[in-house]
């Protein structure tokens, strides 16, 4: 039962990374591919439908962590108190500038949320990579289980480890790349032209940064994921939109289910003290509780999933700069 | 302030800015929802105007609640990670199914109805907001039982092993009876939320459109009749409360000594303290009826619950700030009255019959329509359901301390060890800062919004051009 509920956990992290990824990669990309206020308006509609759908898999990410490892939720959150912070304030602005952009005629408003769209979707993105990095590298856990340290150092010190920063240089590359190659296929006219182009050289540097989060992690799927983004590259300078997409995608997941399965067992080092960690077992709730998640997401789950893909359907068509009015 | 305090602090600051924003996604879904299905029945375009304007509303105000909700689902691992620990078990389930359940389905069929106009068949894309509207209320009712729990432990047992409370029926928390009564009188609440606000925006553009005019007797409609039934819920409420939590409704009157045909005073000056106040203004036997459905009921008093409560729990003060509790619940009942009159004022003033009261000047008749002045005032109409809401909430949770769940954890056993106080005092400045930001975006936008000729809100008509600009 904790193997299937850690199981389902890695796959929520997964979908948010992949799914808000490409969302993420789109804003910071939109003010660089999108010349005027047109091709911006066209480049952020290909996630207008999508990107809220996408963020509630955070809401279910975190959800099912705090149901099926309450000690996990715990000390994770507890012990990054302000990077989340961070990143719970960047994600604020950012959904604001998206569902505000729109609606308000003067140019000033949308350039105003196209920049603080693009600077919050690579706040975000840094900030995510560093975390996951801190998650591979470890928390300086305590023998009774929280991180110890005082002030602004002691959820600031974990970012400041080669860990942190190869973490956000890589997503960073991710989010970059999964977003030019869902602009290729998803937009007509100069935008496409310019993600296509993007996604032809860009799936090098995606290829160095995986490469190096793959060191500092010391997984053998980062070395998969980096191997995929050097077919995605080669994929995109085919012309094969989707396949570069989807070896893209398949790349962030084996980067993402690389970092929840570094340490086996061990969901959070110490890096203190390996004694001290915490492992899927101590940190799992008990099987009442598992049993009910259980339930809810055997009858959910795979309605979610039904009609997310629906919506994703009903909204298949590409996104032309010329016919979106100003 | 120590750390406790701060995390408190922060705790109420985003709680009470995010739940200025719900009862309205709520209120504005429900209506979009009703709006929706009579453009459909009717065939009347109007109908379709106001839809498609108060889907935006909906869209800017769903927007701020989502990302202020995201904040609500990590501050328990936050600032309040022992608190996670010792009933995740109970709190974990409850807020994963409220994610998988209900906010994916609010989420996802939100942006297929609102970019779906044109695209997908009619009835199907009537049927995605009416699937919004069932969503929001689902989740209402999960986050409530979640905090229902607090208000009255039910279905939980402690493990004798690690200490921790375990869930035992997640059916048994879904009936928990203070859910079943919170319920009804948060719906209630929210709608008058939601009609403050139509009533607002349809008031300022009243000489526009007549479609205006529909808007503005809406969200008047919403005002009385939320308030009537929060009225009615928050009399129930009362009863399950001073059942459950008796400190709690002591300390909403500052009663102290255990009394049969309590009195309710409407008004007090003096410290509530256990001298007598120099001036109150007292209706005799009310509280009585409100606490027990009986004028003659016998009301235990905050002196004697004290005493008990030490002798069950141990020593220590289990008596909450009584001038927080007692003024909060007056002014959200003053609050929740001050709106209702409004509305039905503009009902009556707006009416198009012709009715009569003897008396009253000719200005005041039904009929005699809105002068400037009184359309400067319910313009404010949107700021006495949000005051009655917040006070609400503030009552329930402050007038619950010391306990974080009542009878087995305190507020100062729930803290994240090891926080510092920098740390809380640099996240509730990012917090107020970002958050003061979102509310000035929010109010530019919505003012813009209303701003626009109804008929124009959709850009073209949405057979034209089936998606809105983004």
């Amino acid at each position: 039962m904790i193997t299937f509920w850690f199981a389902i956990l890695v796959l929520a992290w997964v979908l948010y990374f992949v799914l808000e990824g490409f969302d993420f990669g789109v804003g910071v990309l939109a003010p660089f591919l999108g010349r005027d206020d047109h091709e911006r308006a066209a480049a952020i509609r290909t996630i207008g439908p999508f990107w809220d759908g996408n963020e509630v898999w955070l809401v279910a990410a975190i959800g099912v962590t705090f149901a099926a490892f309450p000690d996990w939720y715990a000390v994770l959150l507890a012990g990054t108190y302000l990077p989340m912070v961070g990143i719970l304030l960047l994600l604020a602005v950012r959904g604001v500038a998206l569902e505000f952009r729109g609606k308000h005629d003067s140019p000033a408003w949308r350039r105003r949320c196209d920049r603080l769209l693009a600077g919050s979707s690579a706040g975000v993105v840094l900030l995510w990579g560093a975390l996951l990095g801190v998650f591979v590298h470890g928390l300086a856990l305590g023998p009774d289980g929280t991180v110890t340290g005082n002030g602004l150092g002691r959820s600031l010190s974990p970012l400041l480890t080669p860990a942190a920063g190869l973490g956000a240089l890589a997503a960073l590359f991710g989010a970059v790349m999964l977003g030019a190659t869902f602009l290729a296929l998803r937009t007509t006219g100069p935008v496409r032209r310019r993600a296509v182009a993007l996604g032809r050289h860009g799936g090098n540097l995606g290829t160095v940064g995986l490469l190096l989060a793959g060191i500092a992690t010391g997984s053998r799927l980062a070395l998969v994921a980096a191997v995929l983004s050097v077919i995605a590259g080669m994929l995109a300078r085919q012309g094969r939109e989707g396949g570069a997409f989807t070896a893209v995608a398949l790349g962030v997941a084996g980067a993402v289910v690389a970092v929840f399965t570094a340490h086996g067992s061990v969901v959070l080092r110490s890096t203190l003290d390996p004694m001290w960690s915490l492992t899927r077992e101590s940190a799992a709730a008990g099987p009442a509780a598992l049993r009910l998640i259980t339930v809810a997401g055997v009858i959910v789950l795979p309605g979610v999933l039904a009609y997310q893909t629906w919506s994703y359907w009903v909204f298949r068509r590409r996104i032309a700069s010329e016919r979106v009015p100003s | 302030m120590d750390v406790l305090d701060l995390t408190r602090l922060q705790f109420a600051v985003v709680t009470i800015y995010h739940y200025l924003f719900v009862p309205l996604s709520i209120c504005l879904s429900a209506t979009a929802a009703g709006l929706h299905l009579t453009w459909l029945r009717t065939g009347d375009d109007r109908f379709r105007d106001l839809t498609r304007f108060v889907g935006k509303l909906l869209i800017v105000t769903f927007a701020v609640g989502v990302v202020t909700g995201l904040v609500q689902e990590f501050q328990f691992g936050l600032g309040w990670s022992a608190f996670a620990k010792f009933y995740g078990d109970v709190f974990g389930p409850t807020l994963a199914i409220e994610g998988m359940l209900a906010f994916f389905l609010e989420a996802t069929f939100l942006a297929l109805w609102y970019f779906g106009w044109g695209r997908l068949p009619r009835r199907l894309h009537a049927a995605t907001i009416v699937i919004v509207a069932a969503g929001t209320l689902l989740s209402a009712y999960i986050i409530l039982a979640a905090n229902s729990f607090m208000q009255n432990p039910v279905a939980y047992a402690l493990d004798p092993v690690t200490g921790r409370a375990h869930l035992t029926s997640f059916v048994e928390l879904l009936t928990n009876e203070v859910v079943l009564a919170a319920f009804p009188h948060t719906m209630a609440g929210a709608a008058m939320a939601g009609g403050g606000l139509l009533l607002a925006i349809g008031v300022r553009r009243l000489a526009a459109d007549p479609a205006f005019r529909t808007l503005s007797r809406l969200g008047a409609w919403l005002m009385l009749a939320g308030g009537a039934l929060t009225a009615i819920t928050g009399d129930h409420l009362g009863k399950v409360m001073t059942a459950v939590q008796p400190m709690k409704m002591a300390a909403a009157e500052a009663l102290y000594e255990t009394t049969t045909g309590a009195p309710f005073s409407v008004f007090a000056l003096g410290t509530l303290g256990h001298e007598k106040p120099f001036l109150t203004v007292e209706i005799p036997r009310l509280l009585s009826f409100l606490g027990t459905g009986s004028f003659s009921g016998t009301v235990q008093g905050i002196d004697d619950l004290q005493a008990q409560y030490v002798a069950q729990y141990g020593p220590g003060s289990y008596v909450p700030m009584i001038p927080v509790a007692f003024w909060t619940f007056r002014l959200m009942i003053g609050a929740g009255v001050a709106g209702m009159a409004l509305a039905a004022y503009y009902l009556w003033a707006s009416s198009t019959r012709k009715w009569r009261l003897p008396l009253l000047p000719a200005a005041l008749q039904a009929g005699a329509g809105v002068p400037g002045w009184a359309r400067r005032i319910l313009l404010l109409a949107p700021l006495l359901p949000a005051a009655a809401n917040t006070f609400g909430w503030v009552f329930t949770e402050t007038a619950r301390q010391p306990w974080l769940a009542f009878g087995i954890s305190t507020v100062a056993d729930g803290v994240s060890p090891g926080l510092t106080s920098v740390e809380v005092v640099a996240s509730l400045a990012g917090f107020t800062l970002v958050y003061g930001l979102l509310a000035v975006a929010w109010y530019r936008l919505v003012v813009h919004l209303c701003g626009k000729p109804l008929a124009e809100v959709p850009e073209k008509s949405p057979a034209a051009d089936p998606a809105p600009a983004y």
